[in-house]
């Protein structure tokens, strides 16, 4: 499943524009700890994380990940959104929590 | 191997001392890539940034994708570190076709108990960082775990010299390239 494909399905906000919405997911990982983020995500994963400060890109774009996923409607600085669409990362952002996303996204992934 | 070798004369222009089969005599043999990256106070970007420029030069290598994922681990991990607890520091990296050597040197507090430290769960990081999603205590573990040597040299006050080496063959290492 494609990153677009999954913002359409699930209802996401896309808040990076079109930056890399042709990416393949892979897999998806959820966490708000750095160091077990970089040490468990695999590349062409979506990541679901409360973090929003300008430090998950450097994890993302260390961990090739597909998109990253905020859920619970957070607000996030454009500073963040505007380093993400230069580095070609993917925000994406949902409305519900942490643990809904990554049941929904799970389903979607193992459906294909 | 061949393979590898045929990349790294591309990227460096040398050939490595044990393959001097494959050179013509001109050629220097000093098979060496130095990177090295300043990482100043609560720099985290510069931190992350560095370990991302390190795992493209290693892709450009052509090494193996589990191996990559080692180093990146080790080098984002005590980047992160000097750019928490370090004040200011260096990070740099030697790479030889037999091994690579992450070495980080900062001017920060030091570390007062360097087996408390190793303990995963074990951190001195303040509050702020933590709700930044770092100080889970993990960093020196992460390191330990993807290294096949850790030196650590510290002194309460003065700073931290980290060593850690990365083998990329069997006869001394966990892993081949």
């Amino acid at each position: 499943m494609k990153v677009g494909e999954l913002a359409s399905v699930l209802g996401l906000e896309v808040l990076t524009g079109s930056v890399n919405l042709d990416r393949e997911i892979r897999s998806g990982y959820t966490s708000d700890l750095l160091s077990d983020a970089i040490a468990n995500i695999e590349e062409g994963s979506v990541w679901i994380t409360i973090q929003r400060h300008i430090n998950i890109l450097g994890v993302a774009k260390l961990k090739d990940v597909a998109a990253i996923l905020i859920p619970n409607n957070l607000q996030l600085e454009q500073e963040v959104i505007d380093k993400a669409r230069a580095e070609s990362i993917t925000i994406l952002r949902g409305s519900l929590s942490a643990f809904e996303l990554s049941g929904l996204l799970y389903n979607a992934l193992k459906r294909g | 191997m061949v393979f590898f070798f045929q990349k790294w004369y591309r990227l460096t222009g040398r050939i490595p001392h044990n393959r001097k089969d494959m050179a013509v005599d001109t050629f220097q043999y000093t098979p060496k890539i130095n990177l090295e990256f300043a990482i100043g106070e609560k720099d985290f970007f510069m931190a992350g940034e560095s370990a991302s420029r390190v795992k493209k030069t290693l892709q450009q290598l052509g090494m193996k994708q589990e191996i990559i994922k080692r180093i990146s681990i080790i080098i984002y991990e005590a980047a992160m570190n000097v750019a928490i607890h370090g004040s200011q520091g260096m990070l740099r990296v030697f790479i030889t076709p037999e091994e690579i050597m992450i070495e980080t040197e900062d001017t920060g507090g030091g570390i007062p108990d360097v087996d408390l430290a190793m303990k995963e769960g074990y951190s001195t990081a303040t509050h702020e960082i933590r709700e930044m999603g770092f100080g889970a205590g993990m960093g020196l573990p992460n390191i330990k775990q993807c290294s096949d040597e850790l030196k650590i040299d510290t002194k309460v006050g003065v700073g931290t010299l980290l060593q850690a080496t990365v083998y990329f063959t069997d006869n001394k290492g966990k892993t081949s390239r």
